[in-house]
C-alpha cells in the first residue's frame, strides 16, 4: 500500500471516540466599520512602527511625490511592471526621474543584472489592510514576484479607497476563495530580521525600505 | 520511525547532566532570560485590547474542527493542489520523506539546496541526509544560518541562534566566512545578506517549510520576516515545500484566525513583514517563480499521534513558541538541555511521539507544572495534563490506556512500584495505617535533617510527636 493510503487508512480508522467540532466563532476578530480617515490611520499607526514610510499623494501627484523621494536616495534605476499603468503616467511625466527598467524578460535572461544594478522597484497593490498596516500585493506577468523583493528600495502605490479594515474583509471583498494567483502577499514593512541577540536590522534578504505612496 | 540522527552525538536521556551544565554558564542563562523576558513583554502588548480568552477559544476551535476532518481535508488538499499544478508527495517518516526530496534534486540533477526555516526539516535531519548524497543545503533563515555556520541545532523554534549574544556571533562570523569581527548587528546582518545572495542566485533547489495549508484554495502559507522564505520560493528554478499533515486548515478564514494568533504569541507582531501565499508554478506568461512546486506531507509519526483521545490534542500546535518564552525551565536550562528537536513544553508532549518514551523517558518530567504553557497556549493544548498523562504512561504504560506511545514503562522501577503497592495497601487498612503512623511518631528523633536537594534551600519538615488521629482523640475526651 502506498504511504498515502496507510496514511489516509490509519487517520480514517481512528480508534478514539467521536472528535468533538466546537464551532468556530470569529466575533472575537470583528473590527467596527471604520471610516476611510480611520482606516488610513490606523494604517499609518500599524505600519510606521515597523519602519515603513507613507506618503499622502493626490491623483497624479505621485510622481512628483516618488521623484522627490528617488532623487533623495540617489536612485538611478527603477524596475516597473509592464502592465499599462503606472508605467504610462511615469511615461508621461515631466518630472525627473531615474532610469526606467521594464520587466518584460523571464527573470533567467537578466537575473544578475537585477540581483546587481537595480536600486528600486514600484508595484501597484490589490488594496491594503489598515489593522495590521499590510499592503496586499498580487504578482502576476505584467508585475512580477521579485519587482517587490529583490531591489533594496520597495516603492508602492495604494489607493485609499482600497483600504480594508481586516484581512477577513479584504479576502471576502475580493473573493479570494474562488481562486489565488500562484503568489500572493501581504507585505507590512521592509525586511527586517531579531535574529541576533533580538536587535532589529533592517533589509536582510528582502528591501531594506518600504515607501507606501497613498492615492487619494 | 524515523530515529534522532542528531542522537548520533546528543544523547537525549542525558538530559540531567546537560541541565546541570546550563544553569551553571551564565552567559547562557543571561542570553535566555533577556530574550525571553522580551518576548514575553512584547506579547502582552501585541494582545492589549484584544479579548485574548476568546481569540484563543477560536484557535482551538479551528484546530480542532481541521483534526477532526483531517483525511478529508488533506484530500481536498491534495486535489486543489494538483489542480493547480503543485505535485503532492506523502510521506510515513523523516527517512521516507528525505528520500523524497533527493529524489526530487537528483531528478534535476540538483547539486546545491538554499532552504528557508523549516522545523519539519529538521526532524527528518533533512540536511545531514542531502550532505550525504552529495548535495550542498545552505539555510537561509539568519538564525539558522548561524546555527549551521556553528554546526549546532536550533536552541528555539522561532529564534534558533537564542543562545548565543553578539559577541559570540561575531567571532563565529568571523571564524567560518571571514567576516570582520563587529558588534555592530546592522554589520553582520548586511554581511550575512551578501553571502547568501550569491547562493539564491546559483541555487537549483529551494526548500521551505509550511505555516498553514488551506485546503479550500490549494495555498501553501509562509510567514516570515526576512524575506529570505520569499527567495528561496521564488529564485530557484524548484521549490519543495516539506510539511507535517496536520498543518492542513479547511479555509481561508480559518487561517487568518490562526495567523493573528500565531505573529502576536510568537514574537508579538500584529502581523509579521511577510505572509506568503504560494498557490502554484510560474504559469502561463509568467517571468518569474519556480517552474516545479512540490509538496511532502510528512506524517512521521502524527496519525499514531491521532489515535489517542487526549494526545491527539498536542496535533493542535502551531508551533509559535509561546510555551517556551513563558517556561520556567526553558528560561533556566536553554533549548539544548533538551537535546531533541523541539524543546521546552512543546517538546516534551511531542518529543515521545518521535523518539519513544524510553529515550524521551526525562522529558516530561523536565517541568514543575507550573501552567504558564498551558495558559498562554494560542490553540489552548492542556500542555500541563498531558505532562501528567505522559509520565503516568512513562511508569505504567498499557495499564492505564492501550498506549500508542512507544517505549511506555520504560522508567518503571520495581522498588518505586513497590513502595507505592505498599503505600496503597497501607492506606485501605486502618489497622496498618495507625500502627505505621504511630511508629513514625515514636522514631521521629532518628529523622535525618538533610533531605538530599529538598533541604538544599529549606528546612526538612518534621513528623509530629502525636499521630493525628491521637490529637483528634485528645480533643474530644
Ligand atoms: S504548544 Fe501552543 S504555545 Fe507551544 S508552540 Fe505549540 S501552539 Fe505555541
Amino acid at each position: 500500500m502506498s504511504a498515502r493510503d496507510t496514511i489516509l487508512q490509519r487517520l480514517r480508522n481512528r480508534t478514539g471516540d467521536q472528535l468533538p467540532t466546537p464551532e468556530r466563532d470569529f466575533t472575537a476578530m470583528e473590527r467596527p466599520d471604520w471610516s476611510t480617515g480611520d482606516k488610513l490611520a490606523r494604517f499609518r499607526s500599524a505600519m510606521e512602527p515597523v519602519h515603513g514610510e507613507i506618503h499622502n499623494c493626490r491623483g497624479g501627484d505621485w510622481v512628483a511625490t516618488l521623484s522627490g523621494l528617488l532623487s533623495d536616495r540617489r536612485v538611478s534605476r527603477m524596475l516597473v511592471g509592464s502592465g499599462a499603468e503606472p508605467l504610462a503616467t511615469l511615461r508621461a511625466s515631466t518630472q525627473e526621474l531615474p532610469d526606467i527598467l521594464v520587466y518584460d524578460e523571464p527573470v533567467e535572461n537578466w537575473q544578475q543584472h537585477l540581483f546587481n544594478d537595480v536600486d528600486a522597484g514600484l508595484t501597484t497593490t490589490r488594496g491594503g489592510i489598515a489593522e495590521t498596516g499590510s499592503l496586499i500585493l498580487w504578482p502576476t506577468a505584467e508585475e512580477p514576484r521579485l519587482t517587490s523583493l529583490v531591489p533594496p528600495i520597495h516603492v508602492a502605490l495604494l489607493k485609499a479607497s482600497e483600504l480594508f479594515g481586516t484581512l477577513r474583509e479584504a479576502m471576502a471583498a475580493q473573493q479570494w476563495s474562488h481562486g489565488m494567483p500562484t503568489n500572493a502577499l501581504l507585505v507590512s514593512g521592509p525586511s527586517k530580521t531579531a535574529d541576533i541577540e533580538q536587535t532589529l536590522a533592517y533589509g536582510v534578504h528582502g528591501p531594506r525600505e518600504l515607501i507606501v505612496l497613498v492615492v487619494e | 520511525m524515523n530515529e534522532q540522527k542528531a542522537s548520533d552525538t546528543v544523547d537525549v536521556r542525558e538530559f540531567h547532566p546537560r541541565a546541570r551544565a546550563a544553569l551553571a554558564d551564565p552567559q547562557i542563562r543571561q542570553n535566555f532570560r533577556s530574550a525571553m523576558d522580551g518576548l514575553m513583554g512584547k506579547r502582552r502588548t501585541a494582545f492589549e485590547g484584544w479579548d485574548l480568552e476568546a481569540l484563543r477559544t477560536l484557535g482551538a476551535s479551528v484546530r480542532q474542527n481541521a483534526l477532526a476532518h483531517l483525511p478529508d481535508l488533506l484530500e481536498q488538499l491534495e486535489a486543489r493542489l494538483t489542480a493547480n499544478g503543485i505535485r503532492v508527495h506523502w510521506a510515513l517518516d523523516g527517512d521516507e520523506a528525505c528520500r523524497i526530496v533527493t529524489d526530487i534534486c537528483r531528478a534535476r540533477d540538483a547539486h546545491s539546496v538554499i532552504k528557508g526555516k523549516s522545523m519539519v526539516s529538521e526532524e527528518m535531519h533533512l540536511n545531514h541526509h542531502l550532505e550525504q548524497h552529495g548535495i550542498d543545503a545552505l539555510e537561509s533563515d539568519l538564525g539558522e544560518y548561524l546555527v549551521q555556520l556553528a554546526g549546532e541545532t536550533p536552541s528555539h523554534i522561532i529564534m534558533p541562534a537564542i543562545h548565543k549574544n553578539t559577541g559570540e556571533i561575531s567571532e563565529l562570523m568571523h571564524d567560518r566566512t571571514g567576516t570582520e569581527r563587529s558588534t555592530d548587528v546592522e554589520y553582520l546582518t548586511a554581511s550575512a545578506r551578501q553571502q547568501l545572495r550569491e547562493k539564491f542566485m546559483n541555487a537549483d533547489v529551494g526548500i521551505s517549510g509550511v505555516n498553514f495549508a488551506v485546503a479550500e484554495t490549494g495555498t501553501l502559507c509562509l510567514v516570515e520576516n526576512e524575506g529570505n522564505g520569499r527567495m528561496t520560493t521564488t529564485v530557484p528554478p524548484c521549490h519543495i515545500a516539506v510539511t507535517g499533515i496536520e498543518k492542513v486548515v479547511p479555509t481561508l478564514a480559518d487561517m487568518s484566525a490562526l495567523l493573528a494568533l500565531l505573529t502576536r504569541s510568537a514574537t508579538g507582531q500584529h502581523i509579521t513583514t511577510y505572509f506568503n501565499m504560494i498557490s502554484g508554478p510560474r504559469r502561463g506568461e509568467e517571468l518569474d517563480g519556480p517552474e516545479e512546486v512540490h509538496v511532502v506531507l510528512v506524517d512521521n509519526g502524527r496519525s499514531g499521534i491521532y489515535q489517542d483521545d487526549e494526545l491527539i490534542d498536542t496535533l493542535r500546535c502551531i508551533r509559535c513558541g509561546a510555551c517556551m518564552n513563558h517556561c520556567p525551565v526553558y528560561t533556566r536550562v536553554g533549548g539544548h538541555a533538551y537535546g531533541t528537536t523541539y524543546p521546552g513544553p512543546i517538546g516534551k508532549i511531542l518529543m515521545p511521539h518521535l523518539i519513544g518514551l524510553d529515550e524521551g523517558r526525562h522529558l516530561p518530567s523536565a517541568s514543575s507544572l507550573c501552567g504558564a504553557c498551558g495558559e498562554v497556549c494560542p490553540v489552548k493544548i492542556p500542555i500541563p495534563d498531558l505532562l501528567v498523562r505522559l509520565r503516568r504512561e512513562s511508569v505504567d504504560g498499557d495499564r492505564l490506556h492501550p498506549s500508542v506511545v512507544r517505549g511506555h514503562g520504560a522508567k518503571r522501577s520495581t522498588a518505586e512500584a513497590l513502595a507505592w503497592k505498599t503505600w496503597q495497601w497501607v492506606h485501605a487498612h486502618p489497622a496498618a495505617y495507625r500502627l505505621g503512623t504511630a511508629a513514625a511518631s515514636h522514631l521521629r528523633a532518628l529523622q535525618p535533617d538533610r533531605l538530599g536537594a529538598w533541604t538544599q534551600y529549606r528546612s526538612a519538615p518534621k513528623l509530629a510527636a502525636r499521630t493525628l488521629h491521637q490529637q483528634v482523640k485528645d480533643r474530644r475526651s
